[in-house]
């Protein structure tokens, strides 16, 4: 049965990931990318942490996605057209990357790394021994994450924000 | 297969009778409520009271031509109505009917699931309700839909916020996120010796900005500007004809329904109710339990009703300037609040 | 029948290679950012495979170990959420000026 589930997850997480890169028109690589990390989501299930599942489809699938949609709608970003020339450099990067995968899965199975799992511990899913873990031990990291996205909205806001009739005759100037 | 198979099965057939019946009943009670609002009779030639409206409509929906415009991304445009139905029939596994009872020398815990991570599934599969929106609106290759798409979708994302934060207040004296054990909490105990031990007396700042929130959550007036009729000429759902457009429509319902059926089992006692002991057969309580939970459920979904046919609508920047200037800090204000109340030992 | 551990870490390394292929050969600088994102989550898969194998010992460091991954999880989640604000307000930002997306033209640095 988890194998089942596995397989099947597995096969959408990779063949979502492949539209994602290949589709010509940015929202379908969005709604793909969306598959791909609820199929993600369900592999995070198995393996033992719902927590991080539920935090990856309400926080990555519900909310960064989201905003990926919108830009993508605000600035109409159209079909990319098909491009000649730089075939070279795809082939390259195409083959880099195969070879960079097939190290890393020769190195895993070479290795026999945590080739076998034993079953999951109620001790091992439960949430409050984390949650303690992550307001006590990690207290330093969670608060400093925190000044992080404060310091990302504040910049994402200058950022994005039209200049405002002074500075564009300033600037103009 | 097991008991607990079987068990899980028949729980969610009977979640399911429940939300498949909502838009038809809804559909009615939109209608008499709405003319008994304005003055004026309302359906009244279809059954007695005009109680089979909701037949005839349906009858209408599935004869009307399927109009495919050539213009619209096929693919996105076939598949959005599904997945507007999609999270509105996913969030009820988490909501409680009953006490745990005991059937044939098992215990079983009258909700589809006790997963740990409880609520937090809930409002996970419900922030995926989004994705139909902007489907519906981009696919469409019309100015109005993508103008209420985005619209509608930078409204959900909003107060979604405000939400989420008013249903941890909620979670904090209880120690859990399992919905099951937010309505043993309120099951027992009273405040001040006679009120019902239900978490909208404390926490009735919480309870306000839940209720507004699932009005935008669900794009119900007064912030139903995305898809007024009478603004963006119905917003993103303007190429929709017949069936696709029903999927919609009850998509729409069944997530007020989801909506409203949370708000109960956070803030109103879900399936308690103080004088009503639930001991007994395995299937009284559970009936006693569910017709609870149902009636509650009605009594905040003809709240929806009502307030839809008596405030105006927001226009779009006043609807994003209460959602983050008013209704966040609001939810962080009432969660702190609930922090030094149960720190101080009194809830 | 359990899933071996290191099923979860070949498939993690199959979509960083996507991942990595996708950064590298679109013109597109929105799907390249999306393409960053799918092999932030590879990472994330590939960790939380490894904090499963801690569910084999039950000793208070080795649960602890666990613990410590999924939090890691946790905190590039986070990370990724305003890397990609940002990231999506350059966009825009960039776009006003240049009317474009595509990365080759881009080019203001080049000699």
């Amino acid at each position: 049965m988890e194998l089942a589930i596995f397989l099947i997850f597995a096969v959408l997480a990779v063949l979502s990931a492949v539209v994602v890169i290949a589709h010509r028109n940015p929202v379908f690589s969005v709604l793909s990318l969306v598959v791909t990390l609820f199929s993600l989501a369900v592999l995070f299930v198995l393996a033992g942490s719902p927590l991080l599942a539920a935090l990856q489809v309400l926080v990555y699938t519900g909310a960064i996605l989201v905003l990926f949609l919108f830009v993508i709608m605000l600035l109409n970003v159209g079909r990319e057209a098909a491009s000649p020339g730089h075939v070279v450099q795809k082939w390259v990067a195409i083959a880099g990357s195969v070879l960079l995968a097939a190290a890393v899965v020769l190195l895993y199975v070479s290795t026999h790394i945590a080739a076998h799992a034993v079953p999951l511990s109620k001790q091992f899913v439960d949430l409050v021994p984390l949650a303690r873990e992550l307001f006590t031990t990690d207290l330093l990291p969670f608060e400093i994450v925190g000044l992080l996205l404060l310091a990302a909205v504040v910049a994402a806001t200058v950022l994005a924000r039209r200049p405002s009739p002074e500075e564009e005759s300033e600037e103009s100037r | 297969m097991s008991f607990e198979f079987w068990a899980t099965l028949i729980k969610m057939v009977v979640w399911l009778a429940v939300l498949l019946n909502v838009t038809p009943i809804m559909v009615w009670v939109e209608r008499r409520g709405s003319a008994l609002i304005q003055d004026r009779p309302g359906p009244n030639r279809v059954g007695p009271l005009g109680l089979f409206q909701a037949l005839a409509d349906a009858l209408k929906f599935i004869f009307k031509e399927d109009v495919i415009p050539t213009q619209v991304d096929r693919s996105l445009y076939l598949l959005a109505p599904l997945l507007a139905l999609i999270p509105a029939l996913t969030t009820y596994v988490v909501i409680p009917f009953g006490p745990q009872v005991m059937l044939h020398g098992h215990s079983v815990d009258l909700v589809v699931t006790t997963a740990d991570t409880g609520v937090l599934l809930l409002l996970a599969l419900a922030s995926l309700g989004v994705y139909s929106l902007v489907m519906a609106g981009y696919s469409a290759n019309n100015k109005y839909s993508l103008l209420g798409a985005v619209r509608a979708s930078s409204q959900m994302i909003s107060y979604e916020l405000a939400l989420t934060l008013s249903v941890v207040a909620v979670l904090m004296p209880v120690h859990s996120f399992r919905l099951d054990r937010v309505v043993e909490y309120q099951h027992q105990g009273a405040w001040l010796g006679f009120l019902p031990h239900w978490n909208v007396f404390p926490q009735i700042i919480g309870f306000v900005v839940f209720l507004v929130a699932a009005f935008a959550e669900t794009n119900r007036l007064p912030f139903d500007l995305p898809e007024a009729e009478s603004e963006l000429v119905a917003g993103y759902h303007v190429e929709y004809s017949s069936m696709k457009f029903a999927l919609f429509f009850m998509g729409e319902y069944m997530s007020m329904a989801g909506l409203s059926a949370l708000l109960v089992t956070l803030f109103l006692g879900g399936w308690s109710f103080p004088g009503i002991a639930f001991t007994g057969v395995w299937w009284w309580v559970a009936i006693k339990g569910l017709a609870i939970l149902v009636a509650k459920m009605a009594v905040i979904l003809g709240l929806f009703v009502w307030v839809r046919w008596t405030f105006p609508r927001f226009r779009f920047d006043q609807l994003l300037r209460l959602g983050w200037k008013l209704l966040l800090p609001l939810a962080i204000l009432n969660l702190v609040l609930v922090a030094a109340m149960t720190l101080g030992g009194w809830l | 029948m359990t899933v071996p551990v290191s099923w979860y870490l070949i498939l993690s390394a199959l979509l960083f290679a996507l991942g990595t292929i996708g950064a590298l050969t679109r013109r597109n600088g929105i799907t390249i950012f999306l393409s960053i994102e799918l092999m932030l989550n590879s990472v994330n898969l590939s960790l939380v495979a490894f904090a499963r194998t801690a569910a084999t010992r039950y000793g208070h460091l080795q649960l602890a170990a666990a613990y410590h991954g999924k939090l890691i999880v946790f905190f590039v989640l986070a990370v990724a959420a305003a890397e990609a604000a940002v990231g999506l307000a350059l966009f825009i930002a960039i776009y006003r000026n240049r009317r474009t997306i595509d990365v080759n033209r881009m080019n203001l640095m080049r000699w």
